[in-house]
């Protein structure tokens, strides 16, 4: 039942022309293998986002606690996700002043309690694993689908160094691919190369964070939301129904 | 005589209570053969009670400061209990309201109900449309998202245009040089009270003024002009309640599993009724890449972007939106007509009709698109197509009869008029949604 | 329309079916707009229990700290002061604390977990003044038998430095002891006893 209307569902969104979220650059997002009824992988994606987002961007709207819809308890927040300083209750604030951020990165690093939603997944997947080497920027880094991008590769440990490849055809059409050179030092290697399933399923995970994180209650949603389909579609339809029909037997 | 009767009878002694319901509900007769078309009058009764009990409490914790806005939004949907579920009626309720409104004004045109006596039924109905277009683009401001200040923006800059006038009054609009915090107060307080207020005494003018001359019906004939001798109502009449509180009933339960779905399933409904741009709080430095209204007001953003700007002046676009508003609340006089309903029509109606509707849809999803040089090619020939159903109408409508004569009595519904009225509608949707691919 | 045979019974029944499970309907959209009037996690952040240092708290000093909007007195009583507090208990007008102001721990003579130290809600239980903090011996103002305590300017209520109420002053009842517990010997959680 629950599998079928969510097929229908995802029916439903085919057929309306998307209204798309704003993709900068041309370049194809692909699909972010998430599911966020996974609560391990958002546990470990807001491991990732604690240690690696948290320093430069902040949550304004996202409560520590918050975490515990993802089956964590107070203690394992506490003691993995927090400094010691803060309260169980606290947003997820950054200590950067938003005027120095400017001053270091041109633009002060955006509010991430909502960018799942803006973006969309696919855009966020598709960002993380698109960095590439690029000498003439300051940070050293440019990314191919936010091209000239402030922020630097800061997972660069997992996933290594990439570089940029343009390739020709024939008719001169530009391709872009991206090309790993240097396999990240956190990585475990094989046969010398990178496990790069490894870092996508570390982004994946962080995504799924991201998008619960956008909205924290879209389980429970949808939970209600069958109880109250449920509801509508068994006693207040048939009863409604049936008793239209019986008045309007008068009718001729 | 029973406690309840004595009471009755006390307050109708000091107050019209029983005479009230009874003229407006239980003896108030309306033509028996409603069909589909005809739910949308109460649905958007019940749309305007759910905004407004939902607006009631989103005021509870919404914060009108430009600096506390986007949280405060963020803070309903996440900290305050219950809170999202209330939000995403009002957000939900918004769209639902234009569905049903849209709906409902194309039953009046289907089945001629602006005609001669309900001029005014129509004409208060145009303005309750008018009203309701105010106050959706200035909610659409609260939220201080990207989208919420680039809408505001682009919408209080068409005042601008206005030939001597123009810069100062969107100024005097925004009471600051750009959509501001003082925007923001101001929106909040029309938003909340003042426009509502007026919403409500159109909804009343509305009622009474259709009361008073009786509903129409799908086959456009004046039931009233047929009584029983007997009881003095109508032969082609039943009364309100019980029979259309039933019906009703029904339609708002199927209505209620629509609005449910997509206030549980799909709030955002893909980016139409939510935009995903409107995630971002608002920056007056950083423009969104392209910025669309809402999908209601999308088919008369097409046509203001279509009307090119002349004589050193945009405002052609905006007097040709501002016409495609108004000309709506003209239709009693422009349709000549001698029958109601299209049923009994002649076929130069139903092919502008046609035309109307392909103008309609056309509009509106071109509206939501990033302008290309074909697609406002486009929006140019389904504007004209737009202005050329109403403008022409005098003139096609003048003497054009069907082959059926209208009827003495009201007619029942058919398989065959069932299954047309599905395949219209399914061509319609496929038509829509092709069209939209396409372009 | 006809009056053929109506089936009234059916009618009725489909009638108060369909209102019932309207009804139930009617409960279930409103259940979110009552919820939305209890406090919201940002309420309940700032409401959470609250950690007091009291390693520098000397004997004779009061600290105030806030709790859930209130304040929340931790006094350090001297010896003297708890050797004092039976003396005034056939003044009060609750002396063994048998109105529930206080959790089941602190329903004792010191009204404390521990005897010296006293955590109260300084709020007077009369109309929500905040009382001031007495603890000199028989003042002018407040007689020869005062043995210190708390008064409260604006009606006159009185309270031991159990914040016990006395006799004949216009608060009904003791203040109240909020939940708390000691973490260490310095470290105390008020709001919080679990």
């Amino acid at each position: 039942m629950k599998k079928t209307f969510r097929h229908l569902i995802a029916a439903v969104a085919l057929v309306l022309p998307a209204a798309g979220f704003a993709a900068e650059s041309g370049v194809p997002l692909e699909k972010a293998p998430i599911d966020i009824q996974d609560t391990e992988s958002i546990q470990r994606g807001a491991q990732t986002f604690v240690n690696y987002c948290l320093s430069c961007h902040s949550a304004n709207a996202m409560r520590y606690n918050r975490l515990m819809d993802v089956a964590l308890s107070e203690e394992e927040i506490k003691g993995n996700l927090m400094f010691a300083s803060e309260k169980i209750g606290d947003t997820m604030a950054v200590a950067m002043d938003k005027k120095d951020a400017k001053g270091w990165m041109g633009a002060a690093p955006p509010d991430l309690s909502l960018i799942a939603r803006s973006r969309g997944a696919d855009w966020l997947y598709s960002y993380m694993r698109s960095f590439y080497r690029d000498p003439s920027r300051d940070t050293g880094w440019n990314n191919l689908v936010f091209d000239r991008v402030g922020m630097p590769h800061v997972l660069w440990e997992w996933q290594g160094e990439q570089v940029l490849k343009v390739a020709k055809d024939a008719k001169g059409h530009e391709s872009k691919t991206l090309e790993l050179v240097t396999p990240g030092t956190m990585t475990k290697l094989e046969n010398g190369k990178a496990n790069t399933a490894e870092y996508d399923r570390r982004v994946a995970d962080l995504v799924n964070y991201l998008v619960f994180m956008g909205e924290p209650n879209q389980v429970k949603r949808h939970q209600i939301g069958y109880v109250v389909l449920m509801f509508l579609f068994l006693l207040l339809l048939p009863f409604a129904y049936f008793l239209k029909k019986e008045y309007w037997k008068d009718i001729h | 005589m029973s406690k309840g009767q004595k009471l009755l009878n006390w307050v109708d002694e000091r107050f019209p209570l029983s005479s009230t319901l009874k003229e407006h509900v239980t003896d108030y007769y309306a033509p028996k053969n409603f069909n589909f078309w005809y739910f949308f009058g109460s649905l958007a009764l019940l749309v305007l009670v759910i905004q407004i009990v939902t607006g009631i409490f989103l005021t509870m914790n919404y914060k009108p400061d430009a600096n506390l806005a986007f949280l405060s939004v963020e803070y309903i949907m996440r900290d305050v209990p219950g809170g999202w579920i209330i939000r995403y009626m009002h957000s939900t309720g918004a769209s639902m309201f234009f569905v049903v409104v849209y709906l409902h004004m194309f039953r009046g045109l289907i089945y001629g109900s602006y005609k001669q006596p309900r001029e005014l039924v129509w004409v208060f109905g145009s303005l309750i449309f008018l009203v309701l277009m105010a106050e959706a683009f200035m909610g659409y401001l609260l939220p201080w998202g990207q989208m919420s200040f680039w809408g505001a923006q682009v919408i209080v800059n068409l005042f601008g245009s206005i030939p001597v006038i123009g810069p100062d009054l969107s100024v005097w609009i925004r009471g600051d040089y750009v959509v501001s915090d003082a925007t923001l107060n101001r929106f909040f307080a029309l938003h909340v009270i003042a426009v509502p207020l007026v919403l409500l005494a159109l909804v009343v003018a509305h009622l009474v003024a259709l009361h008073e001359v009786g509903s129409n019906n799908p086959d456009g004939i004046e039931i009233k002009k047929n009584k029983d001798p007997k009881t003095g109502h109508p032969v082609d009449g039943i009364p309100f309640h019980p029979y259309y509180t039933v019906k009703d009933v029904l339609g708002v339960a199927v209505f209620l599993i629509v609005f449910s779905a997509i206030v549980f399933f799909l709030p955002e409904m893909g980016g139409y009724f939510l935009e995903h741009p409107n995630f971002d709080p608002a920056d007056p430095l950083k423009t969104p890449p392209h910025i669309a209204p809402v999908w209601y007001f999308t088919p008369f953003y097409a046509i203001l972007r279509a009307i090119p700007s002349f004589f050193g002046t945009q405002v052609w676009g905006v007097l040709g939106m501002g016409a495609g508003v108004v000309v709506i609340a003209l239709l009693p006089w422009l349709d000549k007509s001698p029958v109601k309903s299209i049923r009994y029509r002649g076929p130069k109606f139903k092919f502008m009709l046609v035309l109307f509707i392909i103008a309609f849809i056309g509009l509106g999803i071109l509206g939501a698109l990033p302008a290309t040089n074909t697609r406002t090619v486009l929006s140019q020939i389904l504007t004209v197509v737009y202005f050329a159903f109403f403008f022409g109408m005098p003139f096609y409508t003048k003497n054009d009869v069907g082959t059926v004569p209208v009827p003495d009595r009201v007619t029942e519904s058919t398989p065959a008029r069932q299954i047309r009225f599905l395949v219209l509608f399914a061509v319609t949707i496929v038509g829509a949604a092709l069209f939209a691919m396409f372009v | 329309m006809s009056e053929q045979h109506v089936d009234t019974g059916r009618r009725r029944f489909l009638t108060v079916a369909t209102s019932a499970v309207g009804g139930v309907a009617v409960a279930g959209v409103a259940t979110p707009f009552l919820m939305s009037f209890f406090p919201s996690e940002r309420a309940k952040a700032a409401g959470a229990p609250v950690e007091v240092d009291i390693s520098k708290l000397e004997p004779g000093q009061k600290i105030n700290v806030e709790w859930r909007g209130k304040p929340v007195w931790v006094l350090s009583r001297t010896p003297e002061m708890v050797k004092n507090l039976p003396k005034n208990d056939d003044k009060l007008a609750d002396p063994k604390s048998e109105i529930e102001q206080q959790p089941a721990y602190c329903q004792n003579e010191t009204r404390s977990i521990k005897p010296e130290i006293l955590v109260a809600v300084g709020i007077c239980t009369h109309l929500g003044c905040s009382p001031t903090f007495r603890p000199d011996l028989a003042p002018a103002d407040l007689g020869p038998d005062w043995l210190g305590g708390f008064y409260c300017p604006c009606h006159g209520s009185k309270f031991d430095l159990a914040a016990r109420v006395f006799k004949g002053v216009p608060a009904p009842k003791n203040l109240e002891i909020p939940p708390h517990k000691y973490l260490s010997d310095t470290r105390l959680l008020v709001g919080d006893d679990k």
